[in-house]
């Protein structure tokens, strides 16, 4: 008898970790949108925050995520792309390329919070740029500049060789090999790998602490040299700092339902891309 | 073109190229000596000695008190309590998607974990205010339920996609053969992973827990958000517990430019720093490891 069960109870225990893991998931989902969705309205995501925060919409803060994470992807995408081409086609095997592979695999262990102390002490303090979107971009910048090499790198290595040998066999110099056929072919990957990385970087807020980002101005943020709100900065004042929190917490669920949607919108988009490539494959 | 512009042209692309490999070089190396230059300033202030073996955190009292062993066991207390929830569930779900679960399955599956991946730290911390925090506090009868299990249960959540992704990867690197071998001595499936699968996998699982730890321990807005954030010594998992990026968080925003306390918050990133350092690299060193022996 115990023979028998003896499986389906192991079975069952598998399942029991595998069920408990997606019940995180899904009660992070379910309660955010039952109870954030009587928020959302076109409203709340259209107008200016009124009366100390418990009024009004959230507006500048969308705004901000949105000028954010474009600065950051300006300042990533370029550098990060450059850097995994050099790795993946010009890099010889020595110290010096060893060296900088062992940097990039450090950096992405960092934690956040140092690179908002970077930021802090580079870019505000040291560059003076002050507290701003600039500062705050760049820091953010910085972060995601491993992931993006590494996706980067990865959509390149899959290139076949005899691809590059081609463009080489006709003609065409090492620059125009990798313009006009390895970077295209190898697009869909390195696209995946960004969008992926600035969903990430959307929702980070430690880097951003002492960047630039506040908890309220005045008009909508998008001045590169100056403060702005921000969807994840918001959501953690509305539910730790603001002086009636009870009040507020229907706003706290509408900003955490919207910083939600706009970080799945942009990994569904990563999926669908890596899934229309897989298919062509 | 003409081919010697191209030529010149190609030439100039690869020093770029190459300029943007050396930045990253430089971006590690300028936080470096940002930390350690600053935490030289703080130990001009502040003896080492008192830095290390005091047990209280007091930058803004009447004397001020730089003792950063508080800080070190609230996040040592937070991520082994993290650790001792996620690893038994990220290797049971990582054994369940590997070896018990079919296709279709683990092509559902694997998106979803990806999804929990991508949920925002400030989320799962506001989670832990909403959920986790009204729920320890019923159980236990206290006033909030802002405590480092709090913080614990969400880490544990943080930690989990990269336990579960990086096992998963190291169950499905072993060879076909060794499942087969175990089968083919009378082995139930169950044994098969149980004496296995899961030991020669070892090293993988290791590195997975090593990553998930990496992870959790660098953590800020989760343990900012859910663990109440008292400065007094850490008593226990019932209790408020601060740690160390959480410190640098709330303190950061209002020091002064330069003083000892502002030298004092690098001091402890510093700290930080290092910890997360020896925690990847031991990770890394049993990817590794598992990749030899995939080649062999």
């Amino acid at each position: 008898m115990m023979k028998k069960l003896s499986p389906v109870i192991e079975w069952f225990t598998l399942l029991f970790c595998t069920g408990t893991v997606l019940s995180f998931l899904v009660v992070i989902l379910y309660d955010l949108v039952v109870k954030g969705w009587s928020t959302l309205s076109w409203r709340f995501i259209t107008a200016l925050p009124t009366q100390g925060m418990t009024r009004g919409g959230i507006l500048p803060a969308i705004t901000g995520t949105i000028t954010l994470t474009l600065v950051t992807a300006l300042v990533a995408v370029p550098l990060g792309i450059g850097c995994a081409v050099y790795l993946n086609e010009y890099a010889p095997d020595n110290w010096m390329t060893r060296l900088i592979r062992g940097s990039i695999r450090n950096l992405s262990g960092v934690p956040s919070i140092i690179y908002g102390l970077f930021g802090l002490a580079l870019f505000v303090q040291g560059m003076g740029m002050g507290t701003s979107m600039i500062a705050a971009g760049l820091t953010l910048g910085l972060l995601s500049l491993p992931y993006i090499i590494s996706t980067t790198e990865e959509a390149l290595r899959r290139i076949p060789a005899s691809t590059r040998e081609a463009a080489l066999g006709i003609g065409a110099t090492q620059f125009e090999s990798i313009r006009d056929v390895v970077l295209p072919s190898a697009l869909p990957g390195i696209l995946t790998g960004v969008v992926l990385t600035l969903s990430r970087a959307a929702g980070e807020t430690a880097p951003i602490l002492f960047t630039g980002v506040a908890f309220y101005i005045t008009g909508s943020s998008g001045f590169l040299n100056q403060e702005f709100m921000a969807l994840p900065y918001h959501l953690y004042m509305l539910s730790t700092q603001h002086q009636s929190i009870e009040e507020v917490r229907p706003l706290a669920y509408g900003t955490a339902l919207v910083l939600i949607i706009v970080v799945f919108l942009l990994n569904l988009t990563a999926f669908y891309i890596r899934y229309k490539h897989s298919n062509n494959d | 073109m003409k081919l010697a512009a191209r030529e010149r042209l190609d030439k100039l692309v690869k020093l770029v190229f190459r300029t943007t490999g050396l930045l990253v070089i430089m971006i590690l190396g300028g936080i470096l000596v940002m930390l350690l230059w600053n935490t030289f300033a703080f130990f001009l202030h502040v003896k080492p000695v008192d830095f290390v073996t005091g047990t209280q955190w007091n930058p803004v009292g009447h004397k001020a008190r730089y003792g950063m062993l508080p800080l070190l066991v609230s996040t040592a207390l937070v991520t082994l309590g993290a650790m001792a929830i996620a690893i038994p569930l990220g290797i049971g779900t990582a054994a369940f998607i590997s070896e018990y679960a079919g296709k279709k399955l683990r092509n559902i599956l694997k998106p979803l974990i990806e999804m929990l991946a991508a949920v925002p730290s400030v989320a799962i911390g506001f989670l832990g205010i909403v959920i986790v925090g009204p729920g320890i506090a019923s159980i236990t009868n206290q006033a909030n339920g802002l405590n480092a299990l709090n913080g614990a249960i969400l880490l544990a959540i943080m930690a989990l996609p990269t336990i579960i992704t990086v096992t998963e990867d190291a169950l499905q690197a072993l060879p076909q053969t060794y499942r087969e071998a175990s089968y083919g001595v009378g082995a139930s499936r169950w044994q098969t992973v149980r004496k296995v699968v899961i030991p020669a996998a070892a090293p993988g699982i290791i590195a997975a827990v090593m990553l998930g730890a990496g992870r959790a321990i660098g953590e800020t807005m989760t343990v900012l958000m859910a663990t109440g954030n008292a400065s007094a010594f850490p008593k226990g998992f019932f209790h408020s517990v601060r740690t160390i990026t959480a410190t640098i968080a709330i303190e950061m925003g209002e020091v002064p430019y330069q003083t000892t306390h502002y030298y004092a918050l690098f001091a402890i990133a510093a700290v930080l720093f290092l910890i997360t350092l020896l925690v990847n690299l031991a990770g890394e060193y049993f990817v590794n490891r598992y990749r030899k022996y995939q080649v062999a």
